[in-house]
């Protein structure tokens, strides 16, 4: 096969910086949309301020160039990289993590990487990202950026269920971790389930399952119902808007599925806060 | 019912009439810290050290900001997850402490502290870093500066919001929502 293209990692480099500076500091318009729906919803004042106040802060995040939330995360990016496509210039990872230290040096973000879980001293640039590649077909480089917040990460669940269990029983599970971590990962959730897979794969499909896409329901109908199935129970524990108590727990549910072992069943939580920062870029 | 106003210091009767779920504005002093100041503030405690400020009937806010922009005073600045302090709670509020200003629940040992030691836990609006910055009039770094976004703050704060999650009573906002 011939190759049909390159590109050099300064237009990866600056295509980055770019992204990070719009979802730092733009909530997406169809989260605030979704803020203003729940709100409609909700009969309890608290929570109805609460939700009131998210959008307050989409605005002046926007108009005074303040981050949404001073946690301005870990940066995870996925890349599918077209395998008819070149890259040039530096290392993909060091042009990656110059973009982070760039943008979050000259943005005025919070750097919250620590080079090691132990012995944890700050690498003053919030890089590395938490970088994941892909070869796919084609010569296209797909981007997909997503900030993630300390609080909503230490959310995450992971659990290897019996392939017998029922959808009751994988809806049970997922609306009592919900209920279970509560206020602490800032719901409304925007919640990325991974389906089977090994249990690595059902963690990265977790995180990966967002970008499908807002107001988006799973193209296929058995798992649009079931995402509506897990939507409406966690919506019934009462946590709402930021725990305060509510019918606003989960704003949407993004399943991502894949092939499993036969005594496998993966299910993998990633528990996306209200702020739901992430973009994608196609170079 | 519109807010209640809480200033620091702290006094008894203030404490005492304010319940789980009350609605609250912050005005006046704020004392900020969060991981590793605790980690020292507690060191310094156990070593018979004086804090770097004197925490009687005062407040302590769970926040790590982002850089202060050119012109600001100070950056993205809402709550962190208060849990992660859960281990020095008890050891601030024996210092004086009146008041916790994070985000999500607590432990039972500091729910416990909260009602024996007569203090209140609010939560303010996580998240919401923006919207908070703009209530925040003054900022400086009083100790640890070493530490970067974890070192101690003072902030001078105009209606401050949060919520009160768990009063003297034993009152718990978290645990009524998902029992209601």
């Amino acid at each position: 096969m011939s190759v049909k293209r390159s590109i050099h990692t300064d237009a990866i480099h600056s295509a980055i910086i770019a992204e990070l500076e719009k979802i730092n500091f733009i909530l997406a318009g169809e989260v605030v949309k979704a803020f203003s729906s729940m709100k409609d919803r909700e009969e309890s004042a608290l929570a109805k301020k609460t939700l009131e106040l998210l959008g307050e802060n989409a605005r002046i995040a926007g108009e005074c160039r303040i981050p949404l939330c001073q946690d301005c995360g870990s940066v995870v990016i996925f890349m599918e990289i077209g395998q008819q496509l070149v890259i040039e210039g530096d290392a993909l990872s060091t042009a990656v993590d110059a973009a982070v230290g760039e943008a979050y040096r000259k943005f005025y973000l919070r750097k919250s990487i620590v080079r090691d879980p132990l012995r944890r001293e700050n690498t003053g640039t919030n890089a590395p990202a938490f970088l994941h590649t892909d070869i796919v077909p084609g010569d296209a480089l797909r981007m997909m950026i997503l900030l993630k917040g300390g609080g909503s990460e230490n959310m995450t669940a992971l659990k290897m269920l019996r392939p017998t269990a029922s959808l009751d029983d994988i809806v049970e599970y997922i609306a009592g971790h919900v209920r279970e971590a509560g206020p602490n990962p800032c719901p409304p959730l925007f919640l990325g389930i991974g389906l089977g897979g090994t249990a690595d794969v059902a963690m990265v499909n977790s995180k990966k399952a967002v970008f499908r896409g807002l107001g988006t329901s799973h193209p296929d109908p058995f798992y649009a119902k079931l995402e509506q199935r897990i939507m409406d129970a966690a919506n019934e524990t009462g946590v709402g808007p930021l725990g305060f108590g509510g019918v606003s727990t989960v704003a949407a549910v993004f399943i991502r599925e894949a092939p499993t072992h036969i005594a496998s069943l993966p299910v993998a939580l990633n528990l996306n806060c209200h702020s739901l920062r992430c973009s994608e870029a196609v170079l | 019912m519109s807010p209640i106003i809480i200033s620091a210091p702290l006094d008894e009767a203030h404490i005492a009439s304010v319940r789980a779920g009350d609605e609250v504005l912050f005005n006046g002093t704020l004392y900020v810290a969060r991981d590793r100041a605790h980690e020292r503030m507690s060191a310094m405690i156990a070593r018979g050290e004086a804090l770097p400020f004197d925490a009687r009937g005062q407040i302590l806010y769970y926040m790590g900001p982002s850089p202060a922009p050119p012109g600001m005073v100070i950056g993205g600045a809402g709550p962190t997850t208060s849990s992660r302090m859960d281990p020095f709670t008890d050891v601030m509020l024996a210092a004086g402490i009146k008041c916790l200003i994070g985000k999500g629940r607590r432990g039972p040992a500091v729910r416990e502290s909260l009602v024996s030691r007569r203090a209140l836990y609010c939560a303010s609006f996580g998240g919401a870093a923006a919207y908070l910055n703009r209530k925040i009039v003054s900022a400086e770094i009083i100790a640890f500066e070493d530490l970067g976004p974890e070192a101690l703050y003072r902030l001078q704060v105009k209606d401050f919001p949060a919520v009160v999650v768990n009063d003297i009573c034993g009152g718990d906002l978290y645990e009524s929502a998902i029992r209601a």
